[in-house]
């Protein structure tokens, strides 16, 4: 694996808590975009934002259409839309139908994020309560990508992150709180 | 590691690269229809999606299908055009057409308004709502276009799964509706029917927004979640188009998470309500560069 471009994360029920926790241990010297997709069934990705934005210490702000991807900054799906990853590392947003009854779909952006950073791409799959990280997680795995599990047994809800270890594997499954230190040393030189 | 043969997302994204790229000129050349400039990511997971609905291990082999079976090609543009949507979805954007948009429409004579990208036509009945509550709806025509004959056809039956009808009355309400939803339409066998008489001042139409020219003179173009889907010169383009379609003053109402600042033919609408995304055609006629 090349040294990371950027880092894809995915999180449903119990999210929010765990975000916090995550984002909050990132090193704010951090260089790559993170970019996170929550089921967080509100209509308000900015209250979201400005909740986690408090405890990060990088920028927190909401994905725009047809706006690059920023590094050293973490940038959220927006509530009701797909967020996707062109070639030329804008993000796109679409509308299709919800996969795992979810949009935004961590499937989704996992795998179009695996395409556009391939070996150069981490994702982290987190507690939720359905199976939707799951695919995206094996394809990011299967075009060299690094996979961060949260370990079933540590998740609020452990659901997703199991669905995550039976289908794609991966190659860290740690405790929440053991993420960001994981996330810090991959991703820094 | 084990694959499922007709999982397509497990094909090398390179391969598929060039796959994408013969089907979009398959398209093109055997059916008139160009999608080289459609968003790639988004175009992607659909024909993608389309291969695997259609038992087609690979987009190559979509791709033949769409060459040699002429008659797959309204299953395919139904595949490739705009989803579904709800009625009355984002309340308050519907709330504001309510209160800010139609009293200015009030004032002329005959209201035209086109809807690009109408998909199942959810948008197209609650402006009809919209417009009948106002009182207008007797001098309003609302063109109906999409790119998908088949969604036209189900756009005009005007038929629902029965459990949409709980959050869309929510909807309906929330965007400053005065009556009860279930006014508008009768549900029976899980099925909910829009009230026909809804559409009578409706013409659906096929419309490709690449290809097709204005067709009509609008005072409002709703454009909801179709942009997002096409690269930056197409989504410049359809701008042109609207302005076009404008009248002097027209409003333009898009959906809440699209950007058109980067575009040039932002220039030519001033935003209304930018946080709703509705805008108004500014003076001048369009310069065609």
């Amino acid at each position: 694996m090349t040294a990371p471009q950027a880092v894809v994360v995915g999180c449903s029920a119990g999210g929010l808590d765990a975000l916090k926790i995550l984002l909050g241990g990132l090193d704010p010297a951090l260089p790559q975009a993170v970019l996170v997709c929550c089921h967080s069934g509100s209509d308000s990705v900015e209250l979201l934002c400005e909740l986690l934005g408090r405890a990060c210490p990088l920028p927190v702000f909401e994905a725009l259409e047809r706006q690059p991807v920023r590094g050293g900054a973490v940038q959220l799906a927006p509530s009701g839309y797909h967020l996707l990853v062109e070639a030329d590392r804008h993000f796109a947003l679409s509308v299709d139908p919800r996969v795992c009854h979810a949009r935004p779909s961590i499937d989704v952006l996992f795998t179009s994020a695996a395409e556009v950073w391939r070996d150069a791409l981490v994702g982290v799959v987190l507690t939720g309560a359905n199976a939707d990280g799951a695919d995206g997680l094996r394809q990011l795995r299967r075009l060299g990508g690094c996979a961060v599990v949260q370990s079933p047994s540590d998740a609020e809800a452990p659901a997703m992150p199991q669905a995550a270890l039976d289908r794609a594997g991966a190659d860290h499954c740690v405790t929440l709180e053991a993420i960001a230190p994981l996330l810090n040393r991959l991703c820094l030189p | 590691m084990s694959h499922e043969a007709t999982e397509p997302a497990a094909a090398d994204p390179g391969i598929e690269e060039i796959e994408l790229e013969l089907f979009v000129r398959a398209m093109q050349r055997r059916h008139g229809y160009d999608f080289s400039q459609y968003a790639p990511a988004s175009l992607k997971r659909r024909v993608r999606q389309l291969a695997t609905q259609l038992d087609c291990g690979t987009i190559s082999a979509l791709t033949g299908r769409a060459l040699h079976d002429a008659g797959l090609l309204p299953k395919l543009l139904e595949g490739l055009s705009v989803p579904v949507s709800d009625m009355f979805r984002d309340p308050a954007v519907f709330r504001v057409l309510r209160e800010q948009v139609l009293p200015v429409l009030a004032s002329y004579p005959q209201i035209n308004i086109w809807q690009a990208g109408c998909a199942h036509g959810e948008e197209v009945y609650s402006l009809a709502i919209l417009l009948e509550e106002a009182g207008l709806y007797e001098r309003s025509q609302i063109f109906a276009t999409d790119l998908s004959t088949r969604a036209l056809q189900h756009a005009r039956e005007g038929i629902f799964p029965v459990r949409e009808a709980q959050q869309w009355s929510r909807n309906y309400q929330a965007a400053g509706g005065s009556r009860s939803l279930a006014d508008y339409y009768s549900a029976r066998y899980g099925l909910l029917k829009l009230d026909q008489r809804l559409r009578r001042h409706v013409t659906f139409a096929q419309h490709n927004l690449v290809s097709d020219r204005v067709f009509c003179e609008a005072h409002l173009v709703l454009c909801r979640n179709v942009l997002i889907y096409f690269s930056n010169p197409l989504q410049d383009h359809c701008l042109q188009l609207f302005h076009d379609s404008l009248v002097r003053g027209g409003f333009l109402c898009l959906g809440l998470r699209e950007s058109i600042d980067a575009a040039a033919a932002s220039t030519d609408f001033a935003p209304v309500d930018a946080a709703r995304r509705i805008y108004r055609r500014t003076g001048g006629e369009w310069r065609r560069p």
